[in-house]
């Protein structure tokens, strides 16, 4: 399955940069294009051969672990992307844990405390965060906690090899950039799936029994009430990757996001191709494993289950 | 299915090992090892280092003989050096060569190379060299040679210290092009890790991340006064000015008067040129820009110095023809105001052309300079109050290279053209109707024939005469509206002094220092 999706957005990356105009040649070449050059590197860098023929070897050489060369850089694609693979994916994987550890202990509560003052002034506070967009918060954070606080230098991002925990210290700013507004969606949606839960029958005959309602809610409610919540977090994943893009430039973050944005205004096929596959690698990765916990909290989910 | 499972937890593990330390990452807080703003900045002065900020990457080959973004050569102009190079005041000096002498006739240019210069990579530079990177240049069994002036070379002789180079037929600007960088003559690794002979060296290069050059200890001449030169990419506007105000970037060059502004003390901001010729470039070919009279009444109906103070808080220099005033030999000052702002004039040359109530036009802009957005925008403002409705259109970089540039597709569009070396020829052969690179469609046979008599000119007095016939053509013509050469503001840390502009874009590092 992994596979299928994997090579069906490598081939619309690819047909895509067939459909737009501009080619590689030409940016290379810039305002000393002539006609005779462009082509004379066209068929240098292979790019007079036909659509299938140049996707199909793309393909084989992905298999076979060669990424190609970038037409910007003259270097391996492998040798470039590789330092800003692992600084991309911890910035997502930090963002999501943060969303994650805020969203269901902030749902919880306020599910509990719904109908007070400070509910309806959590409310409007949930729908400010989830209006702000991230490059906004992005600047903010950078203003209070860099050129005012200190606490981290804006613009001087750690080596991840030789300084991991400044680095990490960085990249959990940008990271609480990203997570603020998907936080306020999960807590509103774990909110009203946990209220719509207390109001079943269950949860009234429980209670009836006389367990406390603190009990009901941890052992049987929440379980019933994650299982929406775990797949909606895990289809954020993919948009936490495309605002990770943007909060890279807002914090000068040396990821995948940049080289993408740049190699795409370039034409750069070989590193746009790479670099998409393994965002879509990740992304579908995180569904699977979504479906995975979800079977683990409701075991009615799971096929044909063998435990 | 238990199977399937377990792999997919191995594979989750695996990537999870392999972001090393991500684990548990969500409590992780910022270390606050005491990095204030002055801390970062001052530990660089300790180490005599400067990062350096610049807004694109140099995102194609390294090798100068082939890299065409005039950022990558404003940059690498501190590590390649050709037999003579540039001055801030534009003059040409010997730094491979140690000397040279030009025959009366100016058809043979004689140059001694340099006792002493070594590569980066130490080894000597020898003739054989030198030689390897003109020939290089001139090489054109490929097709168009990498500069195509140097086909007019008719015969290279050399020995181990002489070498003699002989013209077709003459030309003054000759020397302009032996700027062109020397490189050692057996090594392949240009692309991607240059080694040229200038002050400081290349170390290394991260892909959207930063550039890293060291001092050259074995320069031949007065050698660059940093020990290490980070060149840190920065392409968002937000984050440059807060990256000058948290100390992680000491310099920045091409800031906005807006940015500018925001910097507070712990700043200088210098005032440089540009040095390119920001226009209305029309297409000549189309209607209604094939008509002369149209386009002047356009450059009636642009106020130039209006749209320097709107857009630039005033910044800026006004032109009037393919050149900029930083070419003080060439730059030709009345045609300047050769048309001066009058709308009235503008109308009734419109009515005399056809267009006694306007017309609509699109002004294509390159998205990525917001500088030629904000004076496509008060162009827009300005053509509205003699009737013509003109819309934007901004493309991609690369559409505009592609549809613009080479396909010439447009009606019109505002862009910076720039002089690829220190001639006037580099800024109006393009205008010459059979020049490929004739963007514009410009077909006049007056100025081909200007052009021609350049060619053939006696001496250096009688081309420069021709260039500015040439310039004053244009103007009288429209071939554009012509508008300015942009102000170059740079910001520097306060501390650090040495800067010194060029009237070609180039950064030069080897003089900046801290102040004692």
């Amino acid at each position: 399955m992994l596979l299928v999706t994997m090579v069906i957005v490598s081939l619309l990356a690819f047909a895509a940069f067939d459909l737009i105009s501009g080619s590689p040649a030409e940016i290379m070449l810039g305002t000393q294009a002539t006609e005779e050059r462009v082509a004379e590197l066209e068929a240098e860098l292979g790019l007079d051969r036909p659509f299938p023929v140049r996707y199909l070897s793309w393909l084989a050489g992905f298999f076979t672990g060669d990424l190609g060369t970038s037409y910007s850089y003259h270097q391996p694609v492998w040798e470039l992307i590789a330092p800003k693979v692992g600084i991309t994916l911890c910035l997502s994987l930090l963002s999501f844990l943060l969303i994650a550890a805020v969203s269901i202990p902030l749902g919880l509560w306020a599910a509990r405390r719904s109908g007070g003052p400070l509910d309806a002034a959590g409310t409007v506070l949930n729908q400010l965060c989830m209006a702000v967009p991230p490059f906004f918060t992005g600047v903010l954070l950078s203003w209070v906690f860099s050129i005012t606080l200190h606490v981290f230098v804006h613009g001087q991002f750690p080596d991840m090899g030789s300084d991991p925990g400044g680095a990490l210290g960085y990249l959990f700013f940008a990271a609480v950039a990203i997570a603020i507004p998907r936080i306020a969606m999960t807590v509103r949606m774990l909110r009203s799936t946990i209220q719509a839960e207390m109001r079943r029958d269950y949860v009234r005959t429980a209670i009836s029994r006389g367990n406390d309602r603190a009990g009901v809610l941890r052992r049987h409610v929440l379980r019933n009430a994650l299982v929406p919540v775990v797949t909606f977090l895990a289809q954020t994943m993919a948009e936490i990757v495309a605002a990770s893009i943007v909060v890279e430039q807002v914090f000068a973050i040396p990821g995948l996001g940049r080289l993408l944005v740049s190699s795409i205004s370039n034409r750069d096929y070989p590193v746009v191709q790479a670099i998409v596959v393994i965002l879509a690698f990740w992304v579908v990765l995180a569904g699977t494993a979504a479906d995975l916990i979800n079977q683990r909290i409701d075991p009615r989910l799971r096929l044909g289950g063998a435990s | 299915m238990k199977k399937r499972l377990l792999a997919l937890l191995l594979l989750t593990g695996l990537l999870s090992a392999a972001l090393t330390g991500c684990g548990g990452g969500s409590t992780e807080q910022a270390s606050g090892d005491g990095q204030t703003a002055n801390g970062s900045a001052g530990a660089r002065a300790q180490t005599n280092e400067i990062v350096v900020g610049i807004a694109q990457d140099l995102d194609e080959s390294l090798d100068p003989h082939k890299a065409v973004a005039a950022g990558t050569k404003e940059v690498m102009f501190n590590v390649f050096e050709g037999l003579v190079k540039p001055t801030p005041d534009g003059d040409l000096i010997p730094a491979v060569a140690s000397g040279y002498t030009v025959s009366p006739d100016q058809t043979v240019y004689t140059f001694t190379l340099r006792e002493g210069v070594l590569f980066h990579n130490g080894d000597p530079v020898e003739m054989e060299d030198v030689v390897y990177s003109i020939e290089r240049c001139a090489d054109d069994s490929e097709g168009t040679p990498l500069i195509p002036a140097l086909s007019a070379i008719s015969d290279i002789q050399s020995d181990e210290t002489t070498l003699t180079i002989t013209l077709a037929q003459p030309d003054s600007e000759f020397l302009s092009y032996l700027t062109l960088a020397v490189l050692p003559a057996d090594y392949d690794g240009q692309d991607t890790a240059p080694v040229g002979t200038g002050p400081f060296k290349f170390v290394s290069r991260a892909a959207q991340d930063s550039i890293v050059l060291e001092r050259f200890a074995d320069y031949w001449g007065t050698p660059a006064e940093l020990d290490k030169v980070t060149f840190r990419i920065i392409e968002n506007a937000d984050s440059l000015v807060m990256s000058l105000q948290s100390g992680a970037i000491d310099l920045f060059s091409h800031l906005t008067t807006t940015q500018a502004a925001q910097l507070g003390d712990d700043f200088q901001i210098l005032e440089g040129t540009m040095n390119l010729v920001q226009a209305l470039y029309l297409n000549n070919a189309v209607e209604p820009f094939s008509n002369e009279k149209v386009r002047q009444a356009l450059c009636y109906a642009v106020d130039k110095q209006q749209i320097i103070d709107l857009a630039f808080d005033g910044y800026g220099s006004p032109i009037g023809s393919s050149m900029y005033p930083a070419f003080q030999k060439y730059f030709v000052e009345d045609l300047t105001d050769y048309y001066p702002y009058d709308p009235e004039r503008a109308m009734e040359l419109l009515a005399e052309a056809g267009y006694p109530d306007g017309f609509t036009m699109t002004i294509t802009v390159p998205s990525n300079y917001q500088p030629h957005i904000d004076t496509a925008q008060v162009l827009v403002e300005q053509l509205k109050a003699v009737g013509i409705t003109a819309e934007i259109q901004l493309v991609e970089w690369g559409t505009w290279l592609d549809e613009t540039y080479t396909n010439r597709q447009f009606q019109s569009t505002v862009v910076g053209v720039d002089a690829s070396n220190m001639t006037a020829r580099a800024l109006l052969e393009r205008f010459t109707s059979t020049a490929g690179d004739n963007f514009i469609n410009y077909s006049d046979s007056d100025y081909d024939a200007l052009f021609a008599q350049v060619q053939t000119a006696a001496d250096d007095d009688a081309r420069t005469e021709l260039y500015k016939e040439m310039e004053r053509n244009l103007t009288e013509h429209a071939a554009n509206v012509y508008i300015q050469d942009l102000a170059d503001l740079v910001a520097l840390r306060t501390g650090l002094e040495g800067l010194r502009f060029y009237p070609i874009y180039v950064l030069d590092l080897s003089t900046v220092r801290y102040a004692q």
